[in-house]
This record gives structure tokens, sequence and C-alpha cells, in this order.
């Protein structure tokens, strides 16, 4: 690996962004955002499991059994979710109600399995940490961005402050209910992958196939 | 995995422990223990998590479960001191068959009724078991709120029922001639996100406010379905869009224990004015 420790943490932001370039993680990203707070949440339990999952089985890489080593990094994945989950439950239960199934999904997020399996396998522990908080971040950083319009424009509020007065309350504002629906999610990611697309042309994957012009005979 | 070898100790004078970590981890030998070692490590973990959290969740959860009694009988409002408000709640321990109180025998403040249906002595196994529950605790905690002249305002009482995937707890809130709903409300479910998790909507809880659980000649009429059945709409909920089976057990868990084997006797008991 010749990216700098920096590189690592950085890059997973924008230029090789999990959610944005390799398309991972969807699931979660649509279901978790209608609220900022409980998108913050999320994203932080993400960015705890990816970089300490990446850790652990980076120290084991040598020890691992090729032939079982999905199943050890899933137990190693799944414990470290288990234990988000209870210390949410303990600490941040109305938070955990909200989540739900997903804080246990993220043992079936792509993006925890893709950087064990990718990086940490084959790189040391610390290298593999950075890697795993960085991905973590750059999933996080979605989720945030995601979690703030639709609150903003499904709500009209963020962190749960009312920020744009709505009807109901005697305000101007209009919510935009749609946004507050999973599909809604969809169409934001769409569009933060487009904008990504057209800042940073070298993400634009080549087609597959090309329509070719065929002179007429 | 083709780097088998850990480089450092290649040379180096090997101990028992250097040389086994040294091995192929290909080896069936070791295959074995890193599965063990690995399982067993991440279950201590896993377990001492659970263990040492769990006095913090249980608060959690009878927090939240206070909470609920607070909102299903519309006292609830965000910020208000919980256990103040709470404590104008006059729990109860009611045995069902008779409908009469048993506050001297268990103390209604402690007493789980939940954990008390898979305890033989005090529970029985139902035959007829709409709400698919197996067994039913002979004894239930339910709550009375007064109004400010003591005279009765509302009588909160636990139900559960299974739906698609889980048992849903809750209560129901009923006036004090123990025949209208004012609201009812689950606080523990594992239902679908957006489907059966629907029966946490603000606007589908609101449409039992008002709903009667009996016509006038005292038949059980309270109906959870897509279409309003004969009796009208006064006792008629609409069910969930998109969670067939999830209103379907919530239809079964209210007529089950609103019914002869629930709550009737008491709710009798009520109507007369005994209570």
């Amino acid at each position: 690996m010749s990216q700098t420790k920096r590189e690592m943490l950085v890059d997973p932001l924008v230029d090789n962004n999990p959610i944005t370039l390799q398309v991972l993680g969807i699931c979660s990203a649509l279901a978790v955002t209608s609220s900022l707070q409980v998108s913050m949440v999320m994203a932080l339990a993400v960015i705890f499991v990816t970089s300490f999952s990446s850790f652990f089985i980076s120290c084991l890489r040598n020890q691992i059994p090729g032939s079982i080593r999905i199943i050890v990094q899933m137990v190693i994945i799944a414990s470290l979710v288990i234990l988000v989950d209870q210390i949410l439950k303990a600490y941040a239960f109305e938070i955990s109600k909200t989540l739900s199934v997903f804080v246990g999904l993220i043992i079936t997020n792509c993006i925890v399995m893709g950087r064990a399996e990718a990086f940490a396998m084959k790189n040391p522990p610390v290298a593999s940490f950075i890697d795993g908080a960085g991905n973590g971040m750059g999933y996080g950083l979605i989720l945030l961005m995601v979690g703030f319009l639709r609150e903003l424009f499904g709500a009209g509020s963020l962190f749960g402050v009312t920020i744009l007065q709505t009807v109901n309350n005697g305000g101007w504002y209009v919510p935009n209910g749609m946004l507050l629906l999973p599909p809604s999610a969809f169409f934001i990611i769409g569009l933060i992958i487009w904008a990504f697309r057209t800042w940073k042309p070298s993400q634009v994957e080549e087609r597959e196939y090309k329509i070719q012009q065929v002179e007429a005979h | 995995m083709s780097d088998t070898q850990s480089p450092d100790n290649n040379d180096a004078p090997k101990g028992a422990i250097a040389k086994f970590l040294a091995a192929s981890p290909d080896s069936v030998g070791k295959t074995i223990f890193v599965a063990v070692a690995v399982c067993l490590v991440a279950s201590m973990v896993v377990s001492a998590a659970a263990v040492s959290l769990r006095p913090v969740q249980e608060s959690n959860r009878l927090k939240d479960k206070q909470v609920n009694v607070l909102q299903v009988a519309g006292v609830y409002e965000p910020g208000i001191d919980v256990t103040e408000a709470f404590a104008a709640f006059e729990p109860h321990v009611l045995d069902l068959a008779t409908g009469e109180f048993v506050d001297d025998q268990f103390d209604p403040t402690t007493f789980d009724d939940i954990a008390a249906a898979s305890d033989p002595e005090l529970s029985v196994a139902l035959d007829d078991d709409p709400a698919g529950i197996g067994r039913k605790s002979k004894y239930r905690v339910i709550y009375l709120l007064r109004d400010d002249s003591g005279g009765l305002d509302k009588v909160v009482l636990p139900l559960h029922g299974y739906g698609l995937w889980s048992t849903l707890y809750g209560f129901i809130a009923l006036e004090n001639n123990g025949n209208d709903i004012y609201g009812l409300q689950f606080y523990q479910h594992g239902e679908t996100p957006g489907l059966g998790a629907e029966v946490d909507n603000p606007r589908w809880k609101a449409l039992w406010n008002g709903k009667k659980l009996r016509d006038d000649a005292g038949d059980l009429q309270i109906t959870v379905s897509k279409s309003q059945p004969a009796a009208g709409p006064d006792f008629y909920i609409d069910a969930l869009a998109g969670a067939t089976l999830t209103s379907v057990g919530v239809d079964n868990l209210v007529k089950f224990w609103m019914g002869d084997a629930g709550y009737a006797p008491f709710l009798a008991k009520l109507q007369a004015g005994e209570i």
C-alpha cells in the first residue's frame, strides 16, 4: 500500500466513497435517514464497527484459515454489532427503538465485510483501523447529508429543533411528506452520486456497451 | 490467503506457542483451534456486555412502559416527570377469572405478569388461543386513573398477542364506563418497519379513540378489518395497509383480551359500578 495514513482516512470521503462510488450500504442509508439525530447515531455505530472489526481481523489475519475466513470475520463483526446494540439499548433507548433492526443489520452492511475482506486481511492493524474508520466516515458523511435534507425539508427541523415553521404549527412551510418516506432517500442519493461524478469525472464508469452507428446498406 | 507465515518468527528460536502461531493456518488442527478460540472470545465479550448493561436496560424498559401507560391514557407530554406523573396511576393486581383485585396476595408495583405467564402456578395453558400466546397469566397488573374528585376516570389494561413476526405488547385505555376506548398503543413489538410497525403510527392509533367494545346487546363487536363490519362504524378500526397479518394479530389480541378469557369479568364489574 503506497497510500499514506491520511489518504486512507480522507480518500473514502469523496474520492472512493463506499455509497456514492461503490454503491454499498444503500439499504440502511434509505431506512434510517429520516432524521438527522438517528442518522448520526447510525453513522457513529458503523464507524465503530468498521474500524474495530478491521483492526481485530487484521490482528488475526495471519492466523485465520482461508477455508473459514468469512465465518471468522462474521463472528468478529457480529460481536461488535451486538456490543453496539447493547450499549445503545442501555444509554440511548429512544434512538435504539427508532433504529430497531437496522443496528443489527450493520452485520450485513457490505461496507464492513468489504473492508474486512479487501483491506484488513492484507494490511497491518493500524492501517486497517484507519481504513475502516475512513470508510465508516464516508458512509456517515452521505448519511448525514441525506438526513439533513430529509429532516429539513420533510419535517422543517434539524436535530428535532424547528428551523422552518410548518403550516401545522401555524408557520408558513408546507413540509414535503415524501421526504420522510424511504424512497426519497433513493432520489437524494442518486442526486448526490450525480453531483459527485460531475465534480470528479474520473468516478464516472465506462459504459459496458456502446451504441454503434451502423451505416445503412 | 497465501501469505501464511508471519515473517518475523522465521528464524527465531521457537517455543511451543511461537511454533503454533507460525504453523500454516490451513491445517485442520489450526482451523478448529481458531474457530473455537474466536467463538469463545466473541461469546465472552458479548455476554459480558449483555450482563453488565442489563440493569440500565431494565430501568429504561420500565420507564418506557410507564411512558406508554401515560401516553395511552393521554396524560403524557414531552418533558414531564414520568415517575411523578405515573404516581397518579393506581396499580392493582387483577384476578382475570373473577374480576377482583388481589392486591393482598401480590404487590402490584413489583408483580411481573409477563413472567407469571410462564409460571405453572400462576398461569393456565390456553386451548382456544387466538392471540397466539400459549399460556396466560391468571393475574394481570392494571392501572386506574382517577379524576380530581376521586371518581374513576380511565382504566389502562395490558394486552399482548402474536402479530406476524413477534408478540406485540401494549396497553388499551378505556373510559370509566368500561366500554368506550380511549386509546390503544404497543410498547414492544418486532413487526416490519414501515408495514406492521405502523401500529405505532399516531394517525392509526388515533382511530381507536372513541370506538366501543360491545354493542347494546353486550356482544363484543370491536373489529380491525379491511371493510366495515355490519355492527357499524363505532366498532370498526380500518386495518393497516400492507400489514394484513399484523392487523389480524391486533384484531385477535384485542378480541381475546376484551373477551371472556380476558377482562370481560372485570369490565362487567366496572359497568355495574363495583370497582
